[in-house]
């Protein structure tokens, strides 16, 4: 037995100063230190925060961390928010819900992004935890409004339900009927995302009404604007508010009620909704716009004149979500409205039009990084850009974290010189030396990425389309940035070499993917028998890539470090190329066949 | 093997997807210029909600470019709140919800796409793999056990072929197979 130094302290002593520690990465940093403080701070993990759910398996998380409390779990990758991720690709929640109702009894809080999530798993989880509080479905899909109905009978303490940018299958607006008389502990409630179908509004208005500490209450958009005064006379302690359809039929008391009920808002910071905007009803909102923090215009279809006039009234404002109906004058107002800003996202009004639409160049995007010095955050649509404005906005913002800039025409040149964009996206890597995302468009060569790998050492997340010459771009993106942890990357000119070449990267990486490049079947087939830490999945809707050539290029390549080996629940269009080859538990034929029944209405009775 | 012949009935091959989509479509995968891949064949996918909006929105926007799978980058749901409620009523067709009592999937159909009753009984038969029974006026429907309903615009169930077929678009909201002795009961209602 070893002797214990006078000057270690006893295990509780430790997992009391451990539970100030909160954040994972240094918890993991906590747990390296020794074997004892592994053993003591794995017992006294409450949260635990997965980004991809392939990369370990449920038994894996409970075998090391057995008191989990809160579980936040991330499934498909981000590009499938664009739909260049097929049906079927994965991201099923079911297994770890299952798992965790016999580990985890007093599991409190589930988040999860892109996952595919069943009504039987919503049940499985009323039914499994009794203490359960927090539920986020954050652009999830795969279930309806009877498993929500399902969470609502079942957890007595729910504080949180929240399905921000899910798919669900609105079958009745009943569900929210089944919260008991006797449920009193909602906090947040975001159903912003529900269909056409009418919500339950008196079954809405007794919910609110008995959850004194609602602070956050997002409506879908069949909540009509008449409905709305009574709901924030009923919470008036509302934080956060998300509108349904900003739009009724004209009449004399709506503007004065609104007002009014606006007005007993005292702690409104967040608005958000607004479909279907008058005009004409904005004007309630000014009791409480100079108090707003964020404001999330992005579906309002209101012109310039009208978002100048709102916005000016708040000088408050640290996030705005709008479309790009603001126009390049409405930014310039913003500039000088809005000090505080930090977070800008502009969205295209007409993304399919050839013509621009409405008036809004590099020139608004370069008025707010003038105008806003603490601007951390931008998405920006646009159809028009130039190196000078890029260079511009980078001396201007040097603190940016976020910089997503969105040219709709792909490979578009700086339009005054004819140039493509390296210069101005290096100016922002150079000068933004804490940028962690970046998503590049318009014409780029492999320069870009030659200033992206000399410069953006803290960057994590990149997007690419449309760009660069050679596998030399990437390999400047895999050799350079030393931080990167996702690589998403569609129709360049990337093949086999520079993946190769920087395969042990890709382990340090959570993610990469590749879609209408130029990766050969063979090339995959190598990383995967290589790298036995990774999975190298292939993606190929029309036939499997092994009745291809090994030169073919793959249509769409995912690949992901991983503890648990491949996963065993890939549908018939995904291929795992491990040791073994190609590998799909279903074999070629019954990937025709299953093709087949995709492609033809018919399912023949001989079948 | 037997499924092979049917390659060869493009002609005589009903068809429940939208108007426009082919199989010679869904085979232009190499190239990325190409309507959306996800959800391609709404009724053969068994979650599909908005995939028949997102499919339409698509081709109803003004055809001057070929339009590159996910590009520009923005989320379905933006696309689709950005045409409104009666737009999407006007152009896209009648969508209505068809579930089958027992089935685990819901599907949405596009009523404008059929004549009248006969066309849509047949989808409906092909779609969930049933049979419907006889219909007559007085005895509702005879020979099987299931029997299509539907819930009108005032919430009430009512058999389907009870009403004009122009008043039936107008006035149904989802569809419903039923099954058993439910279905019994009301075939039976005079």
């Amino acid at each position: 037995m070893q002797k214990k130094r006078a000057y270690s302290f006893p295990d509780e002593v430790l997992e009391h100063v451990f539970s100030f520690i909160q954040s994972g990465k240094d918890r993991n940093a906590v747990s390296m230190v020794c074997k004892s403080w592994y053993e003591i701070e794995r017992w006294c993990r409450r949260k635990v925060f997965i980004g991809n759910c392939y990369a370990v398996s449920p038994k894996m998380v409970i075998k090391r961390f057995p008191e989990v409390r809160s579980i936040e779990l991330k499934g498909k990758p981000h590009f499938a928010d664009f739909n260049l991720v097929p049906d079927g690709w994965g991201g099923y929640v079911l297994p770890w819900i299952v798992e965790m109702a016999g580990a985890y009894p007093w599991l409190e809080e589930i988040r999860l992004k892109r996952m595919v999530v069943t009504d039987e798993s919503l049940e499985l989880i009323a039914k499994s935890f009794k203490n359960f509080k927090v539920l986020v479905l954050f652009s999830c899909e795969g279930f309806s409004t009877d498993g929500l109905a399902a969470i609502a009978a079942g957890c007595k303490n729910l504080r949180e339900l929240d399905l921000r940018e899910s798919d669900v299958d609105d079958l009745s607006g009943h569900w929210l009927t089944h919260f008991p008389e006797t449920c009193t502990s909602l906090v947040s409630l975001n159903i912003s995302c529900l269909g056409s179908d009418e919500v339950s509004f008196s079954a809405l208005e007794r919910l609110v009404g008995r959850c004194p500490n609602l602070r956050s209450l997002r409506l879908n958009r069949a909540v009509s604007l008449d409905k709305i005064a009574n709901i924030l006379c009923l919470a008036p302690q509302l934080v956060d508010f998300g509108t349904g359809n900003y739009t009724t039929e004209l009449q004399p008391d709506v503007l004065s009620n609104l007002t009014a009920a606006f007005s007993s808002c005292k702690e409104l910071k967040s608005l958000s909704g607004f479909w279907d905007v008058v005009p004409a009803y904005l004007p309630a909102l000014y009791p409480v716009c100079s108090r707003l923090t964020s404001l999330n215009l992005s579906y309002a279809t209101i012109h310039s004149p009208e978002i100048i006039k709102l916005v000016s009234h708040c000088p408050s404002l640290q996030r705005l979500l709008v479309l790009d109906y603001i126009e390049d004058s409405g930014l310039e107002a913003l500039a000088s409205s809005c000090k505080d800003l930090q977070e800008l996202r502009v969205f295209p009004s007409d993304p399919f039009g050839v013509e621009p639409n409405v008036s809004l160049t590099e020139k608004g995007l370069v008025s707010v990084s003038l105008g806003c010095p603490k601007l951390q955050s931008v998405l920006y649509f646009c159809r028009q850009m130039t190196n000078a404005a890029l260079v511009t906005i980078a001396q201007n913002c040097p603190n940016f974290t976020r910089f997503r800039l969105c040219i709709i025409e792909p490979k578009t040149a700086d339009y005054l010189t004819g140039e493509p964009l390296d210069v101005g996206f290096g100016a922002i890597v150079e000068h933004c030396k804490d940028l962690r995302r970046l998503s590049l468009s318009g014409l780029l060569t492999d320069r870009v990425f030659e200033y992206i790998g000399t410069y953006a050492k803290k960057l994590e997340m990149l997007s690419v389309a449309f760009a660069g010459d050679s596998d030399l771009g990437l390999h400047h993106v895999l050799s350079g940035c030393e931080s990167l942890r996702k690589l998403e990357i569609r129709d360049c000119p990337f093949g086999d070499k520079a993946i190769l070449a920087n395969a042990a990267k890709l382990e340090t990486m959570r993610s990469l993917w590749m879609s209408s490049c130029t990766v050969s079947f063979g090339a995959c087939k190598l990383l995967g028998q290589k790298m036995h830490r990774l999975n190298v999945e292939v993606i190929d809707e029309t036939e499997p890539p092994c009745s291809r050539l090994e030169s073919c290029p793959v249509d769409k390549l995912y690949v992901y470090r991983s503890i648990s080996g491949p996963r065993s629940d890939m549908p018939p269009f995904v291929w795992t190329m491990d040791e073994e080859g190609d590998n799909n538990s279903n074999q070629k034929d019954f990937f025709f066949l299953d093709m087949f029944v995709r492609n033809n209405h018919y399912i023949s009775n001989s079948l | 093997m037997a499924f092979e012949k049917d390659f060869n009935l493009d002609a005589t091959e009903l068809r429940l997807g939208l108007p426009g989509t082919s199989e010679e479509s869904e085979k232009q995968a190499s190239t990325t210029l190409r309507i959306s891949n996800k959800r391609a064949m709404p009724d053969m996918n068994e979650d599909s909600s908005v995939a028949a909006d997102k499919k339409c929105d698509q081709e109803t926007a003004p055809p001057t470019k070929a339009q590159v799978v996910g590009w520009p980058p923005i989320r379905s749901y933006r696309k689709n709140s950005l045409q409104t409620k009666k737009t999407e009523a006007e152009t896209c067709g009648m969508y209505v919800k068809v579930s089958m009592d027992g089935a685990p999937y819901l599907r949405k159909i596009d009523l404008k796409m059929y004549k009248g009753y006969p066309e849509l009984l047949k989808a409906l038969e092909d779609m969930f793999k049933f049979k419907v029974g006889k219909y007559s006026e007085r005895e509702g429907y005879n020979g099987s056990e299931f029997v299509p309903t539907y819930e009108d615009k005032d919430g009430d169930l009512m058999l389907v072929g009870d009403v004009p077929w122009e008043m039936f678009t107008n006035s149904c909201k989802r569809l419903r197979i039923m099954k058993g002795s439910e279905a019994r009961g009301l075939g039976c209602v005079v």
